[in-house]
């Protein structure tokens, strides 16, 4: 029997304002332990909430660049819980009347696109955290709880099941990052915890119209671990149907050490939230002013920048939608370009190396060490003859690895591309003096012979001499 | 009388002719407070040293003309204990909170002490302010000063009894079903219920966020208009305040209702009333129709749902503001836990009185998963049908005119083996918190043993004006309110 998963994401976001979503402490992530807290991110008795329109303002944003239908009329709602990180016992969201619903995000699978919908986003509040280990608190009798987290504004975003393999759900998680970082909304940075995301998954005979039972995965923190736990629950629960079991409707969490998903203690789950309307915030209102004014103001979105890379830059297209599916690599390759005006030399060198050693060391463009400002700096050595294109790559590497200029560099290991005539005549004359064979070979037909006079003049050169010239120099005296 | 009998007015325009300082007076009341507090318990906390010291030193840039003397510059007033007071004690009469020292003032306390009030202490209560009695306190029963074996009502208990005994000149009280209007009709002194929304609730600690209000509690209406005045107005860190200028009350003080249209709540006069107060009452009423006010009766229909609506709304918004104390942060934490959940139960089985925990436990339920649809929401269905007959009725009349309480102070301990006796006695007062719009008790009289009976003018949203004149005008041509406690 052939199955096919339906899954569903939960991803939730930290927005980018300064202050937290009810008070004005930093929302900055980092903080030494309680330092960006106050009465109201506390819970203290007595304290109320305010609203941070900036919150709202983020929220529209992306609500309209999902192409969501926004609420005129919505209502924050209690979460009632009891938990340590907790401190007002309810978290502040949104239950019925959302700020938005009905969306839906483009995805590219296979060469073709794929529409997931998008069925709600809403606002609310993140709790601190906890700190059970031991090595910190020093016992294993009790916790810490940090409140700097407690307030920080969260955006909700629900999609509905339409995804039917791990794949998609990455792509969808790509797709939703780049928008997010493209609308300045946030940070996506899930290590840091600015960007989370739960799964819901069931399978079902391929075909079949039903939805089979699902089970909700969590824990999972890395790109990577998503599609990992995807993959590995798709399979187990493949597995129990086959083996004629039924799947139990419940919350997993996804062990990264031993690569399983393993059920949540029963009584970690059992909660009734007891949502009700928030009694101290308002009913938001939003009018059609305000949307058209945050339509009117949203930042340049990938499409637009790729159509703008190609005319303004004049590179090909296909390099235009590489260089914008992050807007962080956009701006690195805007930064590199202004630095050193050839958009299509530093589009190569973007799209290959620089992208290439970041998936490799799987870091972010923002933390990679050949900053545009040595990239360019390289790339000007390379147009000026003082390195070779070889030479560049080295370069490159030392660049990435010790964050050094390309001057320095160069310098340091002394390799300035040797272009002096006189000095490679002298190498080229002594190997073809010492290969006299491979000499008679290559002027008898065998054209491979070239390519050994050249390998052995710039092994010679420590790979330094100018190939144009050598080239040039081993053609003249080969043919005479 | 002593010093601390007078009113704000009176002592301000001492004051203001050089015949008594803040300090004389701050000695008066401290010296009547010596004399009846161990018997009343009105209190909770004491600053009677920090008084002195304020007085003394507010005298001295009074008189380098530092300061403006405004009507409630040096006046010793007393704060309800459920609201915040910075580096002061703040205990909502509850064992749970009983070391809180809040780090900041709630927003009404920071508007009196910009006009320079001496702070004369933190009163009791019912603990969280639930209970008509404040015999619901983890810090001890408040006596009422009329009749030290009956209750001086609740919840805020303490603000009254030490109003009218002299221990304060003023007090703040708060109200969500009647708990400022009820006491002060048991006490005989004036207690207002501002419009939701017209003082800011930043700093109150919360029961009820959608009903609560903090109110004056004086001896006069002119006193309630002036603490009223330093009280009202938009507070940008209470999302529920209202945006609207806040007036000059003491300009609503003319004492002229020619003319004024008084419906009367069929629904407020009900079998099991007590005699004597709708005596007064009606006496009150012809009172008001003798200085040219026109009264006719008129129907609330849904007025006998109002108790019911309350006591699912109010809990059930109470079960999750009083979810924070759980032992975590600040206040009481039970000894001897093994895992946290057996801290959580502890500390809070622990913390907290009876009729609080009740109240968790009805509000709880009446949210959970399969019964929020049939309580809490048709509560609150049930609660905008109150409003809607309020609102019908005053297209028609000014003001309503009706009792405060169903019975005089009753005896400590009469109610508290049955919370839903003790529940109806806010019966007159619970629909007002409802609706969100205002009304005033005042002293409208006593019954034959003795027991003060509070009059209860019920205003449209943002009415307070109208009310306060017309219970001006009441006042001015009484003597009720002139009466003190015989204080043995």
């Amino acid at each position: 029997m052939e199955y096919e998963a339906v899954i569903g994401l939960e991803v939730h976001t930290q927005l980018k304002t300064r202050s937290k979503i009810f008070c004005p402490c930093s929302a900055e992530f980092g903080a030494s332990p309680n330092h960006h807290t106050c009465p109201i991110c506390q819970g203290m008795p007595g304290v109320l909430p305010v609203l941070n329109k900036q919150v709202v303002e983020l929220g529209l944003r992306t609500a309209i660049a999902m192409k969501c239908t926004i609420a005129d009329y919505s209502l924050f709602a209690r979460k009632n819980y009891f938990y340590p990180d907790l401190p007002k016992a309810y978290q502040i969201s949104q239950y019925e009347l959302p700020l938005a619903q009905h969306g839906e995000i483009e995805i590219q699978i296979d060469g073709t696109s794929k529409k997931v919908g998008i069925t709600r986003i809403h606002m609310e509040e993140d709790a601190g955290k906890s700190i059970h280990d031991e090595t910190i608190t020093g016992s294993k009798n009790y916790s810490f709880v940090d409140f700097n987290r407690c307030g920080v504004p969260l955006l909700e975003i629900v999609s509905q099941p339409d995804m039917r393999s791990p794949e998609e759900a990455r792509e969808y998680l790509l797709k939703l990052k780049s928008i997010l970082e493209y609308l300045e909304v946030s940070d996506c940075n899930m290590e840091e915890g600015s960007l989370r995301c739960d799964a819901n998954v069931s399978v079902r005979p391929k075909g079949s119209e039903k939805f089979g039972t699902k089970t909700e995965v969590k824990n999972m923190n890395s790109f990577k671990n998503v599609q990992k736990a995807l993959e590995y629950e798709i399979t187990r629960q493949i597995q129990v149907l086959e083996e004629g079991g039924r799947i139990v409707q419940e919350t997993r969490l996804w062990d990264a050490d031993r690569n399983v998903t393993r059920p949540m203690r029963s009584k970690e789950e059992a909660h009734d939230y007891r949502y009700f309307p928030e009694p101290d915030l308002v009913p938001l209102v939003i009018d059609k002013k305000w949307i058209e004014d945050v339509q009117g103001s949203l930042p340049e979105l990938a499409d637009a920048k790729a159509n703008r890379f190609v005319s303004q830059y004049g590179i090909p297209e296909y390099d235009a939608k590489v260089l914008t599916a992050s807007k962080f690599v956009a701006d690195y390759y805007e930064e590199t370009v202004r630095l050193y005006p050839n958009p299509k030399v530093v589009s190569n060198w973007v799209m290959g190396d620089v992208l290439r050693k970041l998936k490799e060391r799987e870091i972010d463009i923002r933390n990679c060490p050949v900053t545009p400002r040595l990239l360019a700096g390289m790339l000007r050595l390379l147009e000026d003859g003082v390195i070779s294109g070889k030479i560049a790559k080295t370069v490159f590497e030392e660049m990435y690895a010790t964050g050094k200029g390309p001057e320095e560099i160069v310098r340091e290991k002394g390799l300035v591309q040797i272009s002096d005539e006189k000095e490679v005549e002298s190498v080229v004359d002594r190997i073809i003096a010492e290969n006299p064979e491979t000499v008679v070979q290559y002027k008898g037909g065998k054209q491979k012979a070239f390519g050994f006079f050249v390998g052995e003049v710039m092994k010679a050169t420590k790979g330094k001499a100018n190939p144009q010239l050598v080239n040039k120099l081993l053609k003249e005296k080969l043919s005479s | 009388m002593e010093l601390c009998d007078l009113t704000i007015h009176e002592l301000h325009e001492m004051m203001r002719r050089g015949e008594v300082t803040s300090r004389q007076i701050t000695e008066s009341v401290i010296s009547r407070i010596d004399q009846v507090e161990g018997k009343m318990r009105a209190y909770i906390t004491l600053l009677k040293e920090e008084a002195l010291e304020q007085a003394s030193a507010l005298d001295k840039r009074l008189q380098k003309g530092e300061i403006p003397l405004n009507p409630l510059t040096g006046i010793p007033i007393a704060i309800k204990d459920l609201i915040c007071t910075q580096g002061v004690l703040t205990t909502c009469a509850a064992r749970i909170l009983h070391n809180f020292i809040p780090p900041y003032d709630a927003t009404v306390v920071a508007n009196l002490k910009r006009q320079h009030i001496i702070m004369m202490g933190k009163t009791n209560m019912d603990q969280f302010g639930m209970g008509s009695s404040t015999e619901n306190s983890h810090y001890g029963i408040t006596r009422n000063p009329w009749d030290l074996d009956r209750v001086p009502g609740g919840s805020s208990g303490g603000s009254a009894a030490a109003v009218i005994a002299g221990e304060a000149i003023a007090a703040l009280g708060t109200d969500t079903g009647g708990s400022i209007r009820q006491p002060s009709s048991l006490c005989s002194v004036t207690g207002l219920k501002p419009t939701y929304g017209r003082v800011s609730r930043y700093g109150l600690i919360a029961y009820a966020s959608s009903l609560d209000q903090i109110g004056p509690i004086t001896k006069d209406v002119t006193d309630c208009a002036l603490l009223l005045n330093a009280m009202a107005g938009y507070d940008p860190r209470d999302s529920t305040s209202v945006n609207l200028t806040t007036p000059d009350y003491t300009r609503a003080l003319i004492p002229e209702i020619r003319g004024l249209r008084i419906g009367i709540p069929e629904e407020y006069f009900i079998e099991g009333m007590d005699a004597e107060v709708e005596e007064k009452i009606w006496e009150a009423v012809r009172v008001l129709e003798k200085l040219g006010a026109s009264y006719e009766k008129v129907s609330l229909p849904h007025t006998e749902y109002a108790v019911a609506a309350y006591y699912i709304i109010a809990p059930a918004e109470a079960s999750s503001n009083l979810a924070r104390y759980d032992g975590v942060k600040y206040g009481y934490r039970a000894k001897g836990y093994a895992d946290l959940m057996e801290m959580y139960t502890k500390t809070r089985s622990e913390g907290f009185t009876p009729e609080v925990k009740r109240r968790i436990m009805l509000g709880t339920y009446a949210l959970s998963s399969g019964y929020y649809d049939a309580y809490y929401v048709k509560a609150q269905k049930v609660r905008t049908l109150i409003k809607r007959d309020f609102e019908e009725a005053f297209k028609k009349y000014d003001v309503l005119v009706a009792p405060v309480s169903p019975t005089p102070a009753f005896k400590i301990g009469e109610k508290t083996d049955d919370p839903l006796q003790m529940y109806l006695s806010d019966i007159f007062t619970i629909p007002i918190n409802l609706a969100g719009v205002t009304a005033i008790s005042i002293p409208c009289g006593f019954t034959r043993t003795g027991l003060p009976i509070g009059l209860q003018i019920i205003g449209k949203h943002f009415g307070e004006e109208t009310i306060l004149k017309v219970a001006y005008a009441f006042e001015q041509n009484t003597e009720h309110h002139k009466k003190r406690p015989p204080m043995k």
